[in-house]
């Protein structure tokens, strides 16, 4: 059997994330909204120096950038323990820990790292990542329907992107584009937002409350061909290496929200009393439980078995995909147990349980959804006959 | 100027008095205040911490600005904080400007609709 306990050095590392959460972030959330996705600003500004000072700043960022070069594993084990409060599933810590950025602009040029990727890791601005339009997200190889056309040393771009996260507060998009047939047909562009042409066109308003998605369209967006991010025709294998290797740590934040959701239903069921008996003595209550662990036990050996194996340089994408699947859907099934014991005060706003269920619901959808994943195991498994 | 229209509240507005905001829910949602010549004066929502939700929020308003002849809607909304959200950026898009009784730093969470000028934050 294969041994994932956490080395010393990230069992301290481990120590430290679960102390800041516990003693910086949960108090402050006891004054924010239940939705909140965003501290207040004196409390970020307060958080993100000490996180700088401690050493916890960037801690996803490749050694070659300036990063700490965790591997996957402790980036995995990290993940988990970062979301463990209320806005932690697509607010770990609230973003004071900084972040790797887009992991497309690591095989940029030195022009685009220097404009875009460095400013990027140093927290001083933002990009977004558009892949998806309203044609399908699954599928980029046939759904991508934005043109770009090549016009002397610039690019123009037409078309629409859905689903696309953080838009309308960044100042640059990674933005994949068709400019030929098929997967070789797809080519990523850097694309400013002061564009002339690019527009974000709408909200769109999802069950995530605070965070939501924006439409953008590109009429006639001019872009330099200095902007375009690889080669020509390259943009699929561009987005697609990324996507499995986001797939890992993006599992194993699920897995962190749905053990807080299982203790807090553990330590409820034994205080609860009811018809004379606490929670915890009835058997239906029990094996809520039973099944909680062993969803939680066999995702998360799924989630550090494909952090193990992206480690050691094998190909992971199938055993990422078996975690992606693992993970989302173990934590949906434990936190809707988890609201079940809780009974009313498991829907309330009282307690972060409804929210993580509304979130945790998408995490079956976004980067890649669970059929899809199913689909990479099955080809893995059966070969073109599956195709 | 952006199009962006469409996408702010559309219902009709109501004199903010106390007989009016009695007849609200306790729902959570956005609310937005005006003058009586429809100027849009703030963007608020009743969230999950809210007490009685709308009724309670636009209640508080009416209170601090007892005696001045305002106006109010409102939309129940579960996704309040995004709808607030995005209220406030149709706002800015369409008036250039934030409401005046929304606190500057409102500004530093919303985004940008329509298109950027070149160099604009």
């Amino acid at each position: 059997m294969i041994d994932f306990t956490p080395t010393d050095e990230q069992q301290a590392l481990i120590d430290n994330i679960r102390r800041f959460v516990q003693e910086e972030i949960i108090p402050l959330e006891a004054d924010m909204d239940p939705d909140a996705a965003e501290l207040p600003r004196e409390d970020f500004d307060r958080l993100r120096g000490m996180a700088k000072e401690m050493g916890l700043f960037g801690l996803d960022i490749p050694e070659e950038f300036g990063g700490p070069g965790l591997n996957v594993m402790t980036q995995t084990l990290l993940a988990a323990e970062m979301t463990k409060h209320r806005g932690g599933l697509y607010s770990p810590c609230y973003g004071v820990f900084g972040g790797a950025g887009l992991a497309q602009l690591y095989g940029a040029t030195d022009y685009q790292k220097e404009k875009y990727l460095h400013p990027t890791l140093r927290g001083e601005t933002h990009g977004f990542f558009a892949l998806s339009e309203p044609s399908g997200g699954s599928d980029p190889a046939r759904a991508i329907q934005t043109k770009a056309v090549r016009d002397g040393d610039e690019w123009v771009l037409n078309g629409t992107k859905l689903w696309i996260s953080g838009a309308d507060r960044a100042s640059y998009g990674v933005v994949f584009t068709r400019t030929g047939e098929g997967r070789a047909g797809i080519t990523c562009f850097i694309v400013d937002t002061d564009t002339p042409g690019f527009q974000v066109r709408r909200v769109v308003h999802t069950m995530r409350s605070a965070h939501y998605a924006t439409e953008l369209t590109f009429e006639d967006a001019r872009v330099p061909d200095k902007n375009r991010l690889g080669e020509v025709g390259m943009g699929f294998a561009i987005a697609n290496d990324r996507l499995s290797a986001q797939r890992i740590p993006y599992s194993a934040q699920c897995l962190g929200v749905a053990e807080v959701a299982h203790q807090m239903a553990v330590e409820y069921s034994k205080d609860r009393t009811t018809f004379g008996k606490p929670l915890a003595a009835r058997g239906g209550i029990q094996w809520m439980f039973v099944d909680n662990e062993m969803d939680l036990r066999s995702a998360r050996m799924h989630v550090l078995a494909a952090a193990a194996k992206a480690d050691a340089g094998e190909p992971f994408r199938v055993e990422a995909a078996i975690a992606k699947i693992a993970a989302t859907e173990a934590a949906g099934r434990v936190v809707d147990r988890a609201i079940q014991v809780h009974g009313a005060l498991g829907v309330s706003k009282d307690l972060p349980l409804e929210r993580w269920y509304r979130e945790l619901r998408i995490r079956r959808i976004g980067e890649g959804p669970t059929e899809v994943q199913k689909m990479i195991v099955a080809r893995d498994l059966l070969g073109k006959i599956a195709v | 100027m952006s199009d962006v229209g469409g996408l702010g509240l559309k219902k009709a507005w109501q004199e903010l008095n106390e007989v009016n905001i009695g007849r609200l829910s306790g729902c959570l949602g956005v609310f937005e205040i005006a003058t009586t010549d429809d100027e849009i004066l703030q963007i608020g929502y009743a969230g999950g911490r809210s007490l009685f939700g709308l009724r309670g929020c636009v209640g508080d308003v009416a209170a601090e600005h007892a005696g001045e002849s305002l106006q109010f809607r409102t939309e129940s909304n579960m996704q309040y904080i995004s709808r607030w959200k995005e209220l406030l950026m149709v706002h800015l898009a369409e008036n250039g400007a934030m409401p005046s009784w929304n606190p500057p730093s409102d500004i530093d969470v919303i985004g940008r609709l329509g298109g950027r000028q070149k160099g604009q934050s």
